[in-house]
């Protein structure tokens, strides 16, 4: 397993910001600290980030891709850490869903996260990294250090926000802090709120990391992170982005490497005997090498403390927006069902908002958003060429 | 004759109006009145395929089920509500028109007039179901599962105590207005009817 020491720790000791090595990515830092839903301010905030495609001189063409909560912002770039292809690779690109011949895509690690945005890994300004002494950031705040990013590049106006999942929250509440700046907003297999559900998974998850002797109070060394509960974290939250019938379809009841169960050969013991259970050891250990345990409580938390309000609370939160927006889901998500789109939909249309809205069909579970959708690439596709056709692009 | 109609329907839409389309496929109506009428649009479709296409076109268009999704609307949320060849659809057509005539200031309504003297003539000679271009599947088969005629239609506005506003009855021919407190022959001569009504 790959040794982590030397990627967090620089040649003086010095905690970094996150799993990511130095000079991979781009990078800024906010001119000033900051402000935070907690009421505090953090300083030297830097949010880490990718672009694709070309900035057009009037800035007039730029989407912003928000990424969920595991994934980065190497949206469309094989990864620096893990060498796998991006994780929305197949829709970014000359003549994809999201056309980087017409428009500049802006993907920010979000803040909390461990790929150089600032986060419970970064250095602390008193020493070592901040660990639990990192605030509690909220999907507000992380939006509020995107909007720094896009100051810093000098993009005033978005032509679109783009996210799924908890990318989906952050281009809602886009629409909700920064009305006037998103032209088109689309809400990928998301929700205006965690339901007590949502909360419920992630409570397992952040008790999984912290059940670790190794998580150590947040107080873990960087070379010895506590990997056996964050991987089972991952376990119990990918089977949430999965659905019974894609785990039928892929594993069935199939064992892995043999044609009885262990114990008919007179094997003793848990080692992983069915397909899926193999399947979910390898998911939980390799994500343990491409994140940082105090980040997963931290972005989880944020995700849980998320709520937009329902019906007329939620239309006036959104009443100032004058973008269009696009809201999808998927048949099989249960994580963030359909209900859950409908509630935003309603308010939208409450708040006399241009929306619309379509349940895709998949199989796939949470995870559809990530996987090859013909339907759900026509309709984002459409979405955004017809956004860019309206923009004179 | 869907363009006689489109017309027809956009002379019942003031300019620059709310309008909400039930059931209106890849929203080639709403398109027109975009453009043709400055109206916002808004699209209610309960097939995945065509929401897709009036995405692509621009529009705004909500996936879902007329006999359920229309109770969501507050009172008054839109100028006009269009049902366009959708009423004959519903499983239920009295509670939608009831909830569009609560959403809308007006509703438009068009629907094969089942009056018409060919389908009349057509059930005399042939004793079976009539079918035509604009209705051309088996009785079995067909999603037409609420037809009705002209006076049918007339019927339940007086029953429910709507004002008819417009009444205007179409065919190969033309495209004609009539009074619709004395439908006269209307009902006869109209293949489609196209109706402005409010509460």
């Amino acid at each position: 397993m790959r040794q982590r020491g030397d990627e967090l720790t620089g040649q003086d000791g010095k905690a970094r910001a996150g799993l990511l090595p130095e000079g991979a990515g781009s990078r800024i830092e906010l001119p000033g600290p900051l402000p935070l839903d907690g009421g505090g301010t953090l300083p030297g905030v830097t949010v880490a980030y990718d672009t694709y495609g070309t900035l057009d001189a009037e800035r007039g063409n730029a989407v912003l891709v928000c990424h969920p909560l595991t994934a980065d912002q190497f949206a469309a770039r094989d990864h620096p850490v893990t060498g796998k292809p991006g994780w929305w690779s197949r829709l970014i690109g000359p003549g994809r869903v999201i056309d980087t011949d017409r428009m500049f895509v802006v993907c920010p690690n979000v803040l909390g996260g461990c790929m150089g945005s600032t986060g419970p890994a970064s250095a602390h300004p008193d020493g070592g990294a901040y660990g639990l002494r990192f605030p509690v950031v909220t999907v507000a705040d992380m939006v509020r250090a995107q909007a720094g990013l896009l100051d810093a590049l000098g993009i005033d106006r978005l032509l679109g926000v783009v996210g799924g999942s908890m990318g989906g929250m952050q281009a809602l509440a886009w629409a909700t802090q920064f009305p006037d700046r998103a032209a088109n907003v689309a809400i990928i297999a998301s929700a205006a709120r965690h339901t007590p559900q949502n909360i419920a998974f992630h409570e397992v998850g952040r008790q999984a990391v912290m059940a670790d002797p190794d998580w150590r109070g947040g107080d873990y060394a960087p070379h010895a992170p506590p990997r056996k509960g964050l991987a089972v974290a991952r376990m119990a939250a990918h089977v949430t982005y999965l659905s019974e019938a894609a785990l039928e379809a892929k594993f069935g009841r199939g064992l892995q490497d043999r044609a009885a169960p262990a114990f008919r050969a007179g094997q003793e013991g848990f080692e992983a005997d069915f397909q899926v259970e193999s399947y979910l050891r390898h998911q939980g250990a390799s994500f343990t090498d491409r994140f940082d345990a105090n980040s997963y409580l931290y972005i989880t938390r944020a995700m849980d403390y998320f709520d937009l309000g329902d019906g007329a609370a939620l239309s006036r939160a959104l009443s100032d927006s004058s973008a269009r927006f696009l809201i999808a889901s998927f048949t099989s998500d249960w994580l963030y069902p359909t209900p859950e789109s409908r509630r935003i939909v309603r308010a939208l249309h409450g708040a006399g908002a241009r929306v619309s809205f379509v349940e895709l069909d998949s199989d796939a579970g949470h995870d559809a958003f990530l996987l090859p959708n013909a339907d759900f690439e026509a309709v984002l596709g459409g979405f955004l060429a017809s956004a860019a056709d309206e923009a004179g692009l | 004759m869907s363009e006689a109609r489109h017309a027809l329907i956009a002379g019942s839409v003031p300019e620059g109006a709310r309008v909400l389309d039930v059931g209106c496929g890849d929203g080639a109506l709403l398109r027109a009145l975009e453009t043709g009428r400055g109206a916002r649009g808004y699209g209610l479709e309960i097939d995945a395929g065509a929401v897709a296409r009036a995405v692509a076109r621009g529009l705004s268009v909500v996936q879902g089920d007329a006999d359920t999704d229309l109770a969501a609307y507050p009172d008054g949320a839109f100028g006009v509500v269009i049902l366009s060849d959708s009423l004959q659809a519903l499983r239920a057509p009295l509670p939608v028109l009831r909830r569009a005539v609560r959403v809308g200031a007006r509703v438009v309504v068009a629907f094969p007039n089942f009056g018409h003297w060919r389908v009349r003539a057509s059930l005399m000679r042939t004793g079976r179901m009539p079918r035509s271009p604009a209705l051309p599947a088996l009785w079995y088969e067909t999603e037409n599962i609420h037809l009705c005629t002209i006076l049918d239609f007339l019927d339940l506005c007086g029953a429910e105590g709507w004002t008819v506003h417009a009444a205007h009855g179409l065919n190969d021919r033309s495209a004609f207005a009539f009074d619709p407190a004395r439908p006269g022959r209307a009902n006869l001569r109209a293949q489609d009817a196209v109706f402005c009504v409010a509460a």
